[in-house]
């Protein structure tokens, strides 16, 4: 193996991929078999950070980036004058069992430039999967990038390699995609999804028939949107996601600040700041929808279009509806207990079972770990104190602020700051 | 009068001694692991002599008063080592047996909580050794890693090791406690090393170019992909050392592949 030229290409290639923010490698059911290499049966394993603070658990790379297309928010686009590079299918594989075998990594994330048409490079990332799975006896994850406008069979093919598949959507709306990748068509976009949805389904019906069933992309399939490159509203965005969680069952939708690449009057110019606080926002929205039970109609809507870039959603939405609150901490069903500000999911876990054995006061709260600075203003308990008596919204929200030390919060003081 | 108990630090050993305070009616017992061994100018120390039969005992009344996951966070409230969980364990035990049912949940319970903040602890290290462990291929067919885990973890990591690498042999060792877990393609056995090198200079640390180093070469080939990947992965627009550090200790790096200097 000529160790140089693929360190080279190691170098092109991930760099090409680090825009890809998906880093997810759990949710599989890949139990490793016959004593073979891997097993992606249980958690997601992060092995390392990027000095940026991202995950890494997956060799994300793309298998070239030579591409026909030019789509103006993308590095790989063709009239973008870079070195471009391309990795064989065996180079793919031996990296990857190699990185696995030193527990660098939980598997491979696979994409790709379009570099004839999107069936030969789709029928390629499909080579790299079925080699790994059948020559190496890999049971490690595998996540390959649909190629939007691939065809149905090929996508059928890739799920029974892959744990997750993925189509990125790329821009939320239609009109900022034609905007920006005047070559492609939102329905190349969506065919694939619809492909993997229906089989999907399909396998999973049939399993419960035909145990022998083989898996299909047992991790479900994912998306990316780019945030700030056109001039969408939260809501866009976040109807957007919503509209795909519902309709394909998306297991995540992404957020990507956009980071400009490229000079082009259609974007924002290079050296813009990546938005990393709305970004923040729009992954704490997310979180609401899947796991707390929100409506995304709650959060975002006509009369609230954009997030607070000051405090969090959840904040935001109670500050929205204080005739909800208080709320009693030893009566609330599990539902209202979710909705108060401060209060994750496993705190919620952790009072509704140290509520079973007696009162909680004030000061269980606290130890059980939950952020006071927060809740105080919303909650009732066996203590006599209710802190919020009489405030308006704008008193919390402005104690709130005051109280806590936000590491945004030099983003939003009118202080200047000269020194 | 306040009694000193003295055990061996094995989990056979404290319930040993659990055994014994239950046997003998032990009225105020404090128990103590080797480390932390000093005469206590109250009591008396009296050691302890580890009994499997006896220890059973107790883990299996335990266990019929728990559910798994309880017993879980019995153990690995143990394994941190924290000076004192033997008998915030022991005041556990001493619940769980009075009232006839181990008090799961009861968050409001400062014991409990105690347990179940160690645990969590233990937990966080156990999957960062899972995340951090780091395998060198040493001879033909055998890979290699050591780890200073601030918590005893390589009990809790050996079957997540063995699931995932079912088809190469592996070692990971513990310097700081001088053991390690070896697998031979069909089980995990517990090993000791006997170093050349003295104790600060043992197993494979991060310094240095990567040339000096004593590997092969094909293995500096990968260890030298790996860090070229972790640079070209990275966006530098984004750059975040404090949430950098949140995720990678610094106390970590010295056996990270990917952070040689």
């Amino acid at each position: 193996m000529n160790y140089e030229r693929i360190k080279e290409k190691l170098e092109i290639l991930a760099d090409a991929a680090k825009y890809d923010v998906s880093c997810s490698s759990r949710g599989s059911k890949r139990q490793n078999k016959n004593k073979g290499l891997g097993d992606s049966s249980g958690m997601g394993i992060c092995h390392s950070y990027t000095e940026d603070g991202r995950c890494v658990s997956l060799l994300k790379i793309l298998l070239t980036n030579v591409c026909i297309f030019d789509c103006a928010y993308c590095v790989t686009r063709k009239s973008n004058d870079i070195k471009r590079a391309g990795f064989t299918v065996q180079e793919v594989v031996d990296l990857t069992i190699n990185f696995y075998r030193r527990n660098y990594i939980e598997g491979l994330f696979l994409s790709s430039g379009i570099f004839t048409s999107p069936d030969a490079t789709m029928e390629r990332l499909i080579r790299v999967a079925k080699k790994l799975r059948l020559e190496e006896n890999f049971n490690g994850y595998i996540h390959l990038k649909s190629i939007p406008g691939a065809s149905d069979e090929l996508m059928q093919e890739a799920g029974l390699y892959a744990d997750r598949l993925s189509v990125n959507i790329e821009i939320p709306t239609k009109e900022g995609l034609k905007l920006l990748a005047p070559d492609k068509d939102h329905k190349d976009f969506i065919q694939p999804m619809k492909a993997v949805k229906n089989a999907i389904d399909l396998y999973k019906s049939e399993k419960e028939i035909i145990k022998s069933t083989p898996i299909y992309a047992p991790a479900g399939q994912s998306t990316q949107m780019i945030v700030g490159a056109t001039g969408e509203s939260d809501r866009d965005i976040m109807y957007s996601a919503n509209f795909f969680y519902n309709k394909f069952q998306m297991k995540r939708v992404y957020y990507s600040g956009y980071i400009p690449v490229a000079d082009d009057s259609r974007l924002p110019a290079i050296g813009t700041e990546v938005p990393m606080m709305r970004e923040n926002r729009l992954y704490q929205t997310d979180w609401l929808l899947r796991f707390y039970g929100f409506d995304v109609r709650e959060i975002l809507n006509e009369h609230h279009q954009n997030l607070d870039m000051d405090i969090d959603p959840k904040l935001s939405w109670a500050l929205r509806n204080l005739d909800q609150f208080p709320i009693d901490i030893n009566r609330a069903e599990k539902r209202m207990l979710a909705r108060i500000p401060g209060v994750g999911m496993k705190s919620v876990g952790k009072i509704l079972s140290a509520r079973r054995y007696r009162k909680l006061g004030w000061d269980h709260l606290k130890a059980i770990g939950i952020s006071m600075n927060r809740s105080k203003y919303f909650i009732t308990c066996s203590s006599r104190e209710f802190e919020s008596r009489d405030l308006t919204p704008i008193q919390i929200k402005s104690q709130i602020l005051l109280s806590g030390s936000s590491k945004y919060s030099k983003n939003f003081t009118n202080q200047l700051s000269l020194f | 009068m306040e009694r000193v108990l003295q055990y061996d630090g094995s989990f056979d050993g404290l319930l040993t001694t659990i055994f014994t305070i239950y046997q003998h009616k032990i009225k105020s017992p404090i128990i103590q692991a080797p480390a932390q061994q000093q005469s206590s100018i109250f009591g008396t120390a009296h050691e302890v002599i580890t009994e499997p039969e006896k220890a059973h005992r107790v883990l299996k009344r335990m266990n019929e008063l728990s559910t798994p996951q309880d017993m879980r966070e019995f153990y690995k409230a143990f394994l941190s080592e924290v000076i004192g969980i033997e008998n915030t364990l022991f005041q556990y035990c001493q619940q769980t047996f009075e009232a006839g049912k181990a008090p799961s949940g009861d968050y409001g319970n400062s014991i409990i909580l105690k347990i179940s903040q160690a645990a969590k602890m233990v937990g966080r290290e156990k999957h960062r050794m899972e995340a951090f462990i780091r395998f060198h291929l040493i001879e033909d067919d055998l890979y290699y890693a050591n780890c200073e885990p601030d918590f005893n973890v390589l009990p809790l990591i050996a079957s997540h090791f063995k699931n995932r690498y079912a088809d190469q042999k592996w070692v990971i060792y513990d310097l700081k406690r001088d053991f390690g877990i070896s697998y031979d393609l069909h089980e995990v056995v517990e090993v000791t090393i006997n170093f050349k090198d003295p104790r600060s200079q043992r197993g494979i640390v991060n310094t240095g170019g990567l040339k000096e180093s004593r590997f092969r070469e094909s293995e500096n080939n990968y260890r030298d992909l790996w860090n070229q990947y972790f640079k070209s992965t990275n966006i530098e627009s984004r750059k975040n050392m404090k949430l950098h550090l949140q995720h990678v200790p610094r106390r970590y790096w010295k056996y990270l592949s990917e952070k040689v200097a």
